[in-house]
């Protein structure tokens, strides 16, 4: 294990051992073109053969999905804002997804290694290997994978790692019918998000930001990363997500430290009195 | 307007903090974890105090501490095992823990220190035997080989017992639940504290008052480096201190520092009468089980409400980057 390997920028598939490894992959879903269709929810489902959410009226716009869970891998969320200028609202419509983080604190935290790290530098679930101990669901920090209750083991997003290991599209880029969601090589996808960002500041659009695209974040940067016309936490995502596992060296310290001290108050508590 | 903005907590004890959310939705997600996490924090801390117990039993020559210590343990990790394997998603497959060892797991570390100390103490529970034995024959020969070997089981046991208190405290930290992960530095103590004060319970409770002195001791430094500990979660961590005083998780640690008081109390005034000590031990095996519970219902508390998620990152980022994003401008 590398120095910086639980923290900082890296190139993921590289660091998890592989050679000569092909470009790392993501998305970007620039939530500014998104129609809320949710067709990315429904070819999803139908690729992975994920089953049912149950049929639920939640009460919450137009999402009757909720947030990402074991059975939901793409979710749109709506949120309507008033706009006082214009006397009107204005719809923010976003497709959430597994971040695919560059340091993933599932990955690091799995015990069995059913997590693993592709060779596109994503992070994907080997369903045989998974005894649904739990581990991962509390350490994410987008609250993204989470465990199937009639079977027991964890499941999120694989980035359609059957499809695009033979140079397909995964299923939501590819019902998308805005380019709202596009996938292709990490560092292609950046810059055109960069470009993308710099045209919606021009036409006066001030709000547009990028999320999870700078490699210096708390997490080394998402495999997934969005454009936003709000603050993060609007939709549902941490404004300042940090991998758990960046602060473990130090966690062990003090656990050390602690055991230390039981061993010394037990030594006290025999040798130290009359009786 | 549909994105809430609202303030957080029925009762609240710091500053209220205006947040922004979806749908008041939490961000982290609530671990899947049943009764039985908690239940193993209390069993597998109760085994490690045990075994230290044991030890020193051993080492000075207290045979009830020894032995109380050593059954315990081995009860305790039988406990254990049961409560780990039952939580699992697929408990057929629990056997998949052995398949790798990762330092950066926590709980692939604790699986091979709770099996390393499973068989120390197995062996060690196994020296206590050796009595009921026959002299001859090939009983006769284990009877011989089992008291030694029973002690050394105990030392590897007692070696690692440390290390089974506390990697529990490095678990729960090692998470995205904000009240879990911020008290990272305080934890391992109050796991440690709480694992000493339940070991010695069982030194209360199983020992005449003639062997007890050890356990008396023991009660108090583990109740001083809880307390002390829980203290520390409880003020330090600003609003994530806050699900650590409030509704089922503040109840909880209420409860256990005052039965942790109650069992320091009668252990020191209870010297001379096994009745008043066994009580004490009782009350602090009990003290350690609702602070378990108590620390874990934090965390949970801690996932639920996206105030505890949104609110330090909030601070965190813009006092990092310098100028706030503007809110909501006209498209």
């Amino acid at each position: 294990m590398s120095g910086n390997s639980l923290y900082g920028p890296l190139d993921p598939a590289p660091d998890a051992g592989y050679v000569d490894a092909p470009a790392r992959m993501g998305f970007f879903t620039d939530t500014s073109i998104c129609i809320g269709c949710k067709a990315c929810e429904v070819a999803c489902k139908e690729w992975n053969g994920i089953p049912d959410d149950g049929f639920n009226l939640l009460g919450m716009s137009y999402d009757n999905t909720g947030s990402l869970n074991a059975n939901t891998w793409r979710h749109v969320a709506f949120i309507e804002q008033p706009v006082p200028e214009k006397t009107d609202i204005r719809w923010l419509m976003s497709s959430d997804v597994c971040k695919h983080c560059t340091h993933a604190a599932c990955l690091d935290v799995c015990p069995t290694g059913a997590l693993f790290r592709t060779e596109f530098g994503t992070v994907v679930v080997q369903e045989d290997v998974c005894n649904g101990c739990g581990y991962c669901i509390p350490a994410c920090p987008y609250g993204v994978i989470d465990q199937r209750k009639d079977d027991g083991r964890a499941w999120k997003c694989t980035m359609c790692y059957d499809r695009i290991g033979s140079g397909l599209m995964p299923a939501c880029a590819t019902a998308c019918p805005t380019q709202s969601i596009q996938y292709g090589p990490l560092d292609e996808l950046r810059e055109r998000a960069e470009h993308r960002v710099d045209a919606l500041h021009a036409t006066g659009v001030s709000e547009a930001r990028l999320y999870g695209n700078d490699p210096n974040d708390g997490v080394g940067g998402d495999g997934a990363f969005f454009l936003l016309l709000d603050e993060p936490e609007v939709y549902g995502l941490p404004p300042d997500p940090v991998v758990t596992t960046r602060d473990l060296p130090k966690m062990w310290r003090k656990a050390g430290l602690a055991a230390l001290a039981m061993g010394a108050a037990v030594v006290a508590a025999f040798v130290g009195g009359t009786r | 307007m549909t994105t809430v903005s609202r303030r957080g907590g029925d009762r609240v004890m710091v500053p209220e903090a205006e947040f922004r959310s979806y749908y008041g939705r939490p961000i982290v997600r609530e671990p899947t974890w049943k009764h039985d996490i908690p239940a193993y924090l209390f069993t597998g801390g109760l085994a490690a105090g045990s075994a230290l117990l044991a030890v020193g039993g051993d080492a000075t020559g207290r045979p009830a501490l020894r032995r109380a210590g050593r059954l315990a343990a081995v009860g305790a990790l039988g406990a254990s095992a049961y409560f780990l394997v039952n939580d699992l998603g697929r408990p057929q497959r629990f056997h998949h823990m052995l398949r790798v060892a990762k330092p950066t797991s926590p709980m692939s570390m604790g699986t091979w220190i709770l099996t390393g100390f499973g068989t120390a103490a197995g062996v060690a529970a196994a020296g206590e035997l050796a009595g009921y034995l026959p002299r001859r024959g090939v009983l006769g020969v284990a009877s011989r080989v089992l008291p030694p070997a029973g002690r050394l089981g105990g030392i590897a046991a007692a070696g690692l017992a440390p290390a089974l208190a506390t990697y529990t405290a490095v678990l729960l930290a090692d998470t995205a639940l904000p009240s879990w992960h911020e008290a990272y530095p305080q934890l391992p103590f109050v796991f440690a504290g709480s694992a000493l004060a339940s070991g010695a319970g069982i030194g209360l409770i199983a020992a005449p008052t003639a062997q007890a002195g050890p356990a008396r001791r023991m009660a108090m430094a583990g109740a001083l480096l809880e307390l002390a500990g829980a203290h520390r979660v409880e003020t330090r961590l600003g609003l994530l201190s806050e699900p650590y005083r409030t509704g089922r998780a503040g109840r909880l640690l209420r409860t256990g520092r005052a039965l942790t008081a109650a069992g320091v109390a009668g252990a020191l005034l209870g010297r001379r009468s096994r009745v008043l000590s066994a009580l004490s031990g009782a009350a602090l095996l009990a003290a350690s089980v609702a602070t378990r519970f108590g620390i874990f219902a934090a965390g949970v508390a801690s996932a639920r409400d996206p105030k505890y998620t949104v609110v330090p990152q909030r601070a965190r980022r813009d006092g990092a980057t310098a100028p706030p994003l503007q809110p909501c401008a006209d498209m």
